[in-house]
């Protein structure tokens, strides 16, 4: 799965270093090519850091950096860690918008470093990149996704057909299509489920996530298997744990109406129900 | 030099803290009751306090006219003695599941979580109790043990 990512993760001490060094930048060459009237600013970046081998204590780490006006967060963190400091980690992959890997904590929001653009935050104050809150925190900015994927699991995100026999295509009209559309767009960053407050203090949550993932086969015309999902959801841990802050719904860089999915999913369990 | 591992264990196998994983005691349909109930209960205080309000403090002598005889007379009418009966109830209830949400919540010790649910149990518990109880014995003429009115009684007592 691509969302389990690259992990820039830096090399220990005394190894050689890895070959990322050595890739392409189209960050430098952005800055340094003719592009003309690319606005450029200095910005301090401050990272909320944590080297487990060093110390078990997490600290600030602050860069002044000069960028353009085309550079995202994750150019920023590119530039830290590959001119200023290589120890400096976290993940990512497409860099793109669309795997979902460098899901983070920019200024107290749940952003992509991908998506955010330096020039749309407040410059007179330092940028704060923390790692997204609730799962345990593995060194700088990656944290352990492993229950967050765990819960994704449990709803079952997957197509469960009656008449498995491929004799012939499973038809499906476009307002049927339409019902479960928006739920479709899920790229699992966790910026949803590790922005719900509930889940900073219960990591047993199913969490924003999950819920999104189980509405689109819940409401999806050709599955079969709606019943046993809302019932996996009918849990303590389940959609009623939602207090509907719209944390989610803020935080995702999909623009998922999430906090809308988990409702309908709770009005499914009471149509059910009743 | 030893022999080596011949297996080696897949990569975060039992990582997961237990803090992450959900047990089996999350089934069934109270906490879906329960979200439903502080809905239609929700709706209904809506209706009951406002008429509430409006029947004690806006109707006739206002907030001045509230005392013993007020409340007798009051609950001297069987859709009174109902409506503040509902009105109690619901009231807390409502009240008591929501601060049982805000615990479930934010208490992170499952020690914590269990004696502040308990505290909060006892004390909706107690005050419904006691409420039913002045709902249904209200008595605004008191007595001393030789059977005069005590000082201070309203007016219609005598």
């Amino acid at each position: 799965m691509s969302h389990a990512a690259n992990e820039t993760a830096a090399p220990a001490a005394g190894t050689p270093v890895a070959e990322e060094t050595s890739d392409t930048r189209p960050a430098d060459q952005s800055s340094q090519g003719g592009a003309g009237g690319i606005e450029s600013f200095d910005i301090v970046l401050k990272v909320r850091r944590y080297l487990p081998e060093a110390s078990e204590e997490s600290y600030w780490d602050e860069w002044r950096l000069t960028m353009y006006g085309t550079d995202r967060v994750l150019d920023a963190l590119h530039k830290v860690k590959w001119d200023h400091d290589g120890t400096l980690s976290f993940r990512r992959s497409c860099a793109h918008g669309i795997c979902g890997s460098d899901a983070m904590r920019i200024n107290g929001r749940n952003r992509l470093a991908c998506k955010t653009l330096l020039k749309d935050l407040d410059l007179s104050k330092p940028i704060v990149v923390e790692p997204i809150k609730g799962l345990p925190v593995e060194k700088d900015l990656i944290v352990d996704m492993d229950p967050f994927f765990q819960s994704y699991r449990e709803v079952m995100p997957f197509l469960v057909a009656k008449g498995q026999e491929p004799t012939t295509e499973r038809y499906q009209s476009q307002a049927d299509r339409a019902r479960y559309d928006d739920t479709t767009k899920c790229i699992l960053c966790a910026a949803c489920t590790s922005s719900c407050p509930v889940f900073w203090t219960d990591g047993q949550y199913f969490g924003p996530a999950a819920i999104v993932n189980a509405h689109r086969f819940i409401f999806d015309s050709r599955d079969d298997a709606g019943d046993m999902r809302l019932e996996i959801l009918n849990d303590k841990e389940g959609v009623w744990r939602c207090r509907t802050t719209f944390n989610c719904t803020d935080a995702c860089p999909r623009g998922i109406q999430v906090t809308q999915a988990i409702a309908e999913v709770k009005q499914a369990i009471l149509a059910r129900t009743f | 030099m030893s022999t080596p591992e011949t297996t080696i264990a897949a990569p975060r196998t039992g990582r997961i803290d237990p803090k992450y994983t959900r047990g089996e005691s999350g089934k069934g349909n109270f906490e879906m009751l329960a979200w439903l109930f502080m809905r239609v209960s929700g709706v209904i205080l809506v209706v009951l306090v406002f008429v509430h309000i409006f029947s004690n403090l806006m109707v006739g002598d206002g907030i001045s006219g509230i005392d013993f005889g007020f409340v007798a007379g009051k609950w001297a009418h069987p859709l009174w003695l109902f409506w503040d009966l509902a009105l109690l109830w619901l009231a807390m209830l409502h009240g008591a599941n929501g601060v049982r949400t805000i615990i479930n919540d934010y208490a992170e010790r499952d020690g914590v979580r269990f004696w502040l649910s308990m505290i909060l149990y006892v004390a909706t518990a107690a005050i419904i109790v006691l409420g039913t109880l002045v709902i249904f014995t209200f008595e605004p003429c008191m007595v001393d043990a030789t059977g005069a009115l005590l000082e201070n009684s309203p007016a219609i007592c005598r």
